[in-house]
């Protein structure tokens, strides 16, 4: 064999390799004058990236896949940005005792393929997503609905494919009933996971999750895995909510980075959340397109109950380390003002949330080394704050800490997991050391969705494992409520006996700061910092 | 040569099955439930879960996992991701072209650029020019990828307006080029160093002295006598680096946004997404295997001298 010859053929493999993949490097040039490149025109871009699972309305419960989600299917009611709700496919829903509730439905919807919807199209929908053999991450959102245990036993296979609470009137009425009394069920059907199914689902669920049919106001294009979705504006849409725009593409970004210079570059019209490194000069970067808006979530540390530290602690303790946190000037300065100081255990945009006045969610250092004595102090002098390294939380965490060993003497260090799903586990297998970060955005915007979920002895989300009697009995008597008020104000209650006990230490409320190009107007922000996409229109 | 290349192909087996091994246990090691991760914050019920994993296989034992995923392997089956459903090798053949694409490019664009610096530098070596080259690799090798990446993004996109800072969905050539600039400049580096090197002590040797004695004319010289000498150095260098280039792109596949392979194994790693790993390291140890096999092979056409038999 001859070098020189071979050398030669590798040099013109190469030369071929090249040139091949050059054949796709003409550009097109088709790009509208006006309209943000490599979109159709009227089109609208967002920064979505890919769902985590395939696209059915109760598999789905992270913010990339409901984007989607909520394009094309509309369920029965939805909220406005100050948390009121907005009836889109039901005309109404009423209960005179909270535990059966009649929803009516408008008349004339269709879902994307022609099929009228129906209440059929719901009840079935809410059997199939409810029974446990159909694996939907969010069956649990139907454990009000008299008869769940038949259809999601706790072991082995359902009794029965259906709930015995739903049951259809006529064509447009059902009635749902509760096992128990929930003042408030009706906003958790403000819930995407409520949303109704046509009849060619059930032939192939698998399939329908890559190319979903609803009854929302866009219909289903295409989804190029990992790069893009792009649904389209639907005509015959006949809710409040109908597209201003001709379509939306979902496109996924590698980092916020990317994304942001992509907006301003025009190759993307909005960007969801601004990252840190751009978060200084967004607003000249963007002008009028720069959003800034507070939404339904709150951080919060909170406590382990089970282990060495907090095991019996004297409530005056966490108050006291509550008092030791500057929280105006952490937010201002590591967070970068994208956070509010809470001043509750409920942010502002949930019904019932009320001002506390109460001194210790105040910075304080004197009070709060008084505090800390009173109670007995932390054991060891010293707790750990347990938080996932993956998603941006170590330069608060290290603040707050500092802030809390200034302020008082307790020792405070961070206890890095390398990401959430370690960091998950040990909540759920009881790991946590000391404290860990906790975070919570509204399902619905009621104070209860903060209160019962998090602090009941019996909730699932209670990873604290804070349980207290008094307090779980206070919130019995909002359950019991026959109107949403009485339960609301009960919650009232609950929160108030809340501050005495501190079952966790309230930090800030999330701000979104994103932004939009300007090519697109009207982008809002709903009250779960989602930005609403059907209003936005393009220039 | 025949024989010794079978050889070469036999003993990857052991290689392969280790590796998968390996990473399956480290895989496996992990702490955090890729089941429950996709709940996130919110409760999912225990008997879900166990039917999830059920489906999934991920209650048996390891060694039962692992010779499971053997058996599907050896049918052509890399399993299913967990969260989105989708077939791994339809995940991996969706992220693999591109990521293929800008290798090339960085591939060749290190071997033009590395090697012709390398040699301009070697010729006079502790010249002027070659100082400056010297100087500048090393401002290379010691600029992370990040930064440079982000100083093209900003120069050429947001202050010249000549380039996106992004490619687009369906990435054509010329958007590559800036990447797979910025991927292949640190190897560029070490090449152009390398070559330097090789090339300034082969000036010395006596058969360059012979091969200008004998009065052939300058190209041949360099082309074939000191060129050939030279790259043997170089190309066991190039060899690895094509399984790095990858396999590493992840900081520059996120800069500017390429949906490539580095941010698939990163994305499955914090997703707990085993068989999504496995399946792209198995592969990268396929690439590392065969390029290396080509490395061995390419001695013998520069060095004569090595035979395989």
């Amino acid at each position: 064999m001859r070098g020189a010859k071979s050398a030669k053929w590798v040099a013109g493999a190469a030369v071929i390799a090249l040139a091949a993949t050059a054949c796709g490097g003409s550009d097109s040039s088709d790009e509208g004058k006006k309209s943000t490149s490599g979109q159709p025109a009227g089109y609208v871009s967002i920064d979505v990236g890919e769902p985590q699972k395939p696209l059915m309305p109760a598999d789905t419960n992270e913010s990339n896949g409901s984007y989607v989600i909520q394009s094309l299917f509309t369920q029965l009611l939805d909220f406005d940005d100050k948390g009121e709700i907005v009836l889109t496919n039901a005309e109404s829903v009423e209960s005179e005792d909270s535990k059966t509730w009649t929803v009516k439905l408008k008349a004339g919807w269709k879902f994307h393929n022609g099929e009228a919807v129906t209440a059929q199209s719901y009840i079935d929908a809410w059997n199939w997503y409810a029974n446990i053999e159909n694996k939907q991450q969010n069956a649990f959102w139907f454990s009000d609905i008299a008869g769940y245990a038949d259809v999601h036993p706790e072991k082995g296979a359902p009794k029965s494919k259906e709930m015995s609470g739903l049951k259809a009137v006529d064509d447009t009425t059902f009635t749902i009933e509760l096992a128990e009394k929930v003042p408030y069920f009706n906003y958790k059907l403000g819930y995407a996971t409520f949303a109704p199914l046509p009849k060619v689902f059930y032939d192939d669920p698998k399939a329908f999750g890559q190319k979903p049919i609803g009854n929302g106001p866009y219909t289903f294009e295409k989804w190029t895995h990992k790069k893009l979705i792009q649904v389209k504006a639907w005509d015959e849409y006949q809710g409040p909510n109908k597209a201003a725009n001709k379509g939306i593409q979902f496109k996924n970004y590698s980092t916020v980075e990317a994304a942001y210079s992509d907006v301003i570059s025009g190759n993307l019209d909005m960007i969801r959340q601004v990252g840190p490194r751009d978060l200084p000069k967004y607003k000249t970067d963007l002008g009028d397109g720069a959003i800034e808006q507070p939404y339904a979530a709150i951080q919060t540390l909170v406590p382990a109950f089970y282990n060495a530290t907090f095991k019996d602690i004297d409530p005056k303790v966490l108050q006291g380390l509550s008092m030791g946190i500057d929280r105006d000037t952490i937010t201002k300065t590591v967070l970068n003002n994208t956070r509010t100081p809470a001043t509750s255990f409920t942010p502002p945009q949930v019904k019932g949330n009320q001002q506390l006045e109460s001194d210790f969610l105040k910075y304080d250092p004197v009070k709060a080394k008084a505090l800390i004595k009173e109670g007995g102090g932390v054991p060891e002098n010293k707790f750990t704050i347990q938080y996932n390294a993956d998603g941006g939380h170590k330069e608060w965490v290290t603040a707050v800490c500092e802030s809390i060993r200034n302020a008082t003497g307790v020792d405070c260090v961070g206890d890095a997991k390398p990401d959430f799903p370690t960091d998950l586990e040990a909540r759920d297998n009881n790991q946590v050391k000391g404290m860990y970060r906790g975070g919570w955005v509204a399902d619905y915007p009621v104070n209860v969705n903060f209160l019962k979920e998090l602090y009941h002895s019996k909730a699932e989300s209670n990873n604290g494992r804070f349980a207290d009697k008094e307090i779980d009995e206070l919130m019995a008597k909002g359950d019991k409520a026959d109107s949403l008020e009485e339960s609301v104000a009960a919650y009232q209650e609950v929160e108030k006996a809340l501050v005495e006990k501190m079952p966790a230490i309230p930090l800030w409320y999330y701000r979104i700061n994103g932004g939009h190009g300007k090519n697109v107007d009207n982008v809002k922000v709903d009250f779960h910092g989602d930005l609403e996409l059907t209003g936005v229109t393009t220039k | 040569m025949g024989r010794y290349v079978a050889r070469r192909l036999l003993q990857m087996i052991p290689v392969f099955l280790g590796s998968t091994l390996l990473v399956f246990l480290m895989m496996y090691a992990l702490p955090g439930d890729p089941v429950r991760a996709l709940a996130g914050e919110q409760h999912v019920d225990a008997s879900q879960i166990a039917a999830l994993k059920a489906q999934y296989g991920l209650d048996q034992p390891i060694w039962q996992q692992y010779l499971n995923y053997l058996g599907n392997l050896f049918q052509g089956d890399l399993g299913v991701q967990i969260g989105t459903q989708r077939p791994v090798a339809e995940v991996i053949s969706d992220a693999y072209p591109i990521t293929v694409r800008l290798a090339i490019f960085a591939f060749v664009f290190t071997v033009v650029a590395g090697i012709s610096l390398g040699i301009v530098a070697g010729l006079k070596a502790e010249s002027l020019r070659d100082r400056g080259l010297l100087g500048l690799t090393l401002v290379l090798i010691s600029m992370p990828s990040f930064v440079l990446g982000f100083l093209v993004q900003y120069l050429f996109a947001f202050q010249l307006g000549i380039a996106k800072p992004n490619v687009s969905l369906e990435p054509t050539s010329t958007e590559l080029i800036m990447p797979a600039i910025v991927l292949a400049s640190l190897s560029l580096a070490y090449v152009a160093r390398l070559t330097r090197t090789s090339v300034a002590e082969n000036m010395r040797a006596d058969y360059m002295r012979t091969a200008v004695a004998k009065g052939l004319p300058r190209r041949r010289v360099i082309g074939v006598h000191l060129m050939r000498n030279s790259l043997i150095p170089v190309v066991t260098f190039l060899g690895t680096d094509i399984g790095a280039l990858m396999g590493g792109a992840i900081v520059t596949e996120g800069i500017f946004n390429i949906k490539g392979v580095g941010s698939l194994v990163f994305e499955a790693l914090g997703k707990r997404e085993g068989a999504t790993v496995v399946g792209v390291v198995t592969l990268l140890v396929v690439v590392y295997l065969i390029c290396s096999l080509l490395v061995d092979l390419l001695y013998a056409v520069l060095d004569p001298r090595i035979r395989y038999a």
